[in-house]
């Protein structure tokens, strides 16, 4: 049924037009490349230097050295020294400090006499997440200072000791996280940006008028618009990966073959869904927002890229289904920062050949109705 | 006579509006067919359902023997389609277009050259290969969309309105090509609003408001207009319409140049009324004669006779 002459004669067609067209190509080259530099530059959720406002009343040599061990951790920088604990409303509110630590007069007597030596750290939580996560290291530096008091020989009966170890990602670097994410975000959008023109292109032109009294069928108009553009998707995706791993640093420990079959799978649901919008909306310029609005929002939100997927409420969890990127984006996730096979992301791999089947057939089914109605 | 095309109560309507109203037709192989009348008269809804482009809402085409509503895809390969809006693609060459459209209907191999070195040369584009078809003057234009159409060399050709906008030089070059393909056996569908084309045309229907309203050979449509038509030169143009179509025995009086043409009743004696109403108005005239209707008159003619409106 499907004629590789026509085929052919489209794809051919498809790509000479696409190569001709500027902003087509600054559309498939140029902006993917602009966007995975600006989001794995701009998103991390790595906080350092947290500005630490210290009101130390003790001011003895132990007080110095716990100031010292913060400081130290390079999560916290002290930013100033107060005399009176009541300026750390002033401190926290002005936003010129984070936390603001309280060391007591008698800290260090407190220490040498092997009593618990408590300190008071006042955090800004109008930020919940920077200050979580300052609270963490702030905890984690107070209670190694602490065991090494206990080790310098007041009291030797070693606390219960947690041993942790981060597997896949050791030095939490959000980056690593971020990176193989974007990847699947920005194809998402560009994919169906991409084709969400081409039909419509056709119907504004009036070319399509004369394709249609062709024996052209229409899945080799589909087919053949699909190839050019599945052709540039794979150059897009060798690119970022590549910038993934020489400019961010990122490991990439899998196979690259698998994530290429996975891309292919991805692709095409993503150009189909692209095709589908551009023959039902038969306008460019609708078209393109449309294509917009289905790809960007899911793909940043609801894919797992921002926010993890688990903790989402119901509604919201069974959405993420209809989401192609959540898929792909466990895929490049698993294969760049796990090395997993086949053997972890077969499922991910069956939701994208849905989303592929889903994407050609609509895109083709949508074409018809629109050439004779 | 070999049928080429047969079309059988073709109706099609848009909502309410009914665009073809129930039309049949017969057009033998070989011809060129002509669709006549103005912008909205439901020519361009019928070729495009006779192109297998738009279905029918009623009625049956069959095209080179296929139904056309059961299989427009073999239809398709069949016929070759011109639309009225040019619609090869701007910005590929002249010979990326012919090399697209011949991919299309699977001409390849040395039929390809051929067909492309046939193409080049009819529309004059030999040497041009290269250049988009978008940048073209549109007689050129017009003539690479006519052989991409036939590359294929098929037995039906559907031309929308294909002369529209064209100046009258190359539109008469046109009209060449067309009686061209039609001698090598091609059976050539063909609208106009220019009237004047149909003289081109071996057989031709007049639509109106998606209705045929005359169907003929050329001569045989302008004997259908029974009113007689009377010209001659007055010493005041616009006075003598005026005092014409005051005149009960006049139906219709127009200026063409410094000429008057008059249509009268059939009944009425022209060599008496027309210098009574001139005199009466103080006119002075010469030349008065009967002349042939043009198809312009005849269309005008069937359309008052039918008591409807012309659409424009």
């Amino acid at each position: 049924m499907l004629d590789p002459i026509r085929l052919a004669a489209m794809a051919r067609k498809e790509w000479i037009q696409l190569r001709r067209d500027a902003r087509s190509m600054a559309l498939a080259f140029v902006l993917p490349l602009l966007l995975l530099l600006f989001f794995g530059y701009a998103i991390t959720w790595d906080v350092r230097d947290i500005r630490l406002a210290v009101h130390d009343a003790d001011g003895g040599a132990d007080a110095r050295d716990l100031i010292q061990a913060f400081e130290s951790s390079g999560y916290f920088r002290v930013v100033s020294r107060l005399d009176r604990s009541a300026d750390a409303d002033r401190e926290l509110e002005a936003g010129r400090a984070l936390a603001v630590m309280a060391i007591p007069p008698d800290f260090g007597e407190r220490l040498r006499a092997g009593e618990p030596a408590p300190v008071q750290l006042l955090l800004d939580g109008s930020d919940a997440n920077t200050a979580t996560i300052a609270l963490g290291y702030a905890d984690a530096i107070a209670s190694r200072f602490g065991q090494q008091v206990v080790l310098r020989g007041v009291r030797i009966d070693p606390p219960v000791e947690v041993a942790s170890r981060v597997w896949y990602n050791p030095e939490l670097r959000s980056r690593n996280m971020i990176v193989p994410g974007l990847v699947a975000v920005i194809m998402s959008i560009i994919a169906a940006m991409l084709t969400a023109l081409t039909i419509a292109r056709e119907w504004e032109r009036g070319t399509m008028e004369q394709l249609a009294a062709t024996p052209v069928h229409r899945l080799e108009v589909v087919l053949g618009k699909l190839v050019p553009y599945l052709g540039i998707g794979f150059v897009d995706v060798a690119v970022a990966v590549a910038a993934g791993v020489f400019i961010f640093d990122v490991p990439l420990r899998g196979n690259l073959l698998l994530l290429a079959a996975m891309t292919l799978l991805f692709l095409i649901g993503a150009l189909g869904l692209g095709m589908f919008i551009s023959a039902a909306m038969r306008s460019q310029v609708l078209a393109t927002q449309v294509a917009m609005i289905a790809t960007y929002l899911p793909a940043l939100l609801l894919s797992g890229f921002l926010f993890d997927i688990a903790s989402m409420p119901v509604v919201l969890k069974a959405a993420t289904a209809i989401v192609p990127a959540r898929y792909y984006i466990t895929v490049t996730r698993g294969i760049f920062l796990k090395g997993v096979g086949v053997e972890a992301l077969w499922a991910q791999g069956l939701a994208m050949i849905v989303f592929a089947a889903a994407g050609l057939g609509l895109a083709a089914a949508t074409f018809r109705k629109r050439i004779a109605p | 006579m070999t049928v080429a095309v047969e079309v059988r109560d073709l109706t099609r309507r848009f909502g309410t509006f009914t665009a073809v109203d129930a039309v049949s037709f017969t057009v033998e192989r070989g011809s060129i067919f002509g669709f006549l009348g103005p912008n909205g008269a439901g020519k361009t809804t019928t070729i495009k359902m006779l192109s297998g482009l738009l279905r029918p809402t009623a009625g049956r085409a069959l095209v080179a023997g296929l139904d056309v509503a059961a299989e427009p895809s073999r239809v398709r390969e069949r016929i070759g389609y011109m639309s009225q809006r040019f619609s090869l693609y701007a910005d590929l060459a002249v010979e990326e277009n012919i090399r697209l459209f011949a991919g299309l209907y699977g001409v390849a191999g040395p039929r390809f050259a051929a067909r492309r070195d046939w193409v080049l040369t009819m529309a004059g584009l030999t040497g041009r290969e290269a250049e988009y078809a978008g940048d073209l003057p549109l007689g050129f234009k017009q003539r690479l969309a006519l052989g991409c159409a036939v590359l294929h060399e098929p037995p039906l050709l559907f031309l929308d309105e294909p002369t529209s906008g064209v100046d009258p030089v190359a539109r008469r070059a046109f009209w060449d090509l067309i009686d061209g393909l039609a001698q090598a056996g091609t059976t050539v569908l063909v609208s106009t609003h220019y009237l004047e084309e149909a003289e081109f045309c071996h057989r031709l229907i007049l639509m109106n408001r998606g209705r045929l309203i005359a169907e003929g050979d050329p001569p045989g449509v302008r004997r259908l207009m029974r009113e007689p038509i009377w010209a001659f030169l007055p010493d005041d143009a616009p006075r003598a319409v005026e005092a014409l179509r005051r005149e009960p025995a006049v139906l219709e009086a127009a200026m063409f140049g410094r000429a008057v043409h008059a249509v009268l009743k059939p009944e009425a004696d022209a060599e008496r009324a027309v210098p009574a109403a001139l005199g009466a108005a103080g006119i002075g005239f010469r030349d008065l004669a009967r002349i042939e209707p043009s198809l312009e008159d005849v269309f005008v003619a069937l359309v008052r006779r039918e008591g409807g409106a012309v659409v424009d």
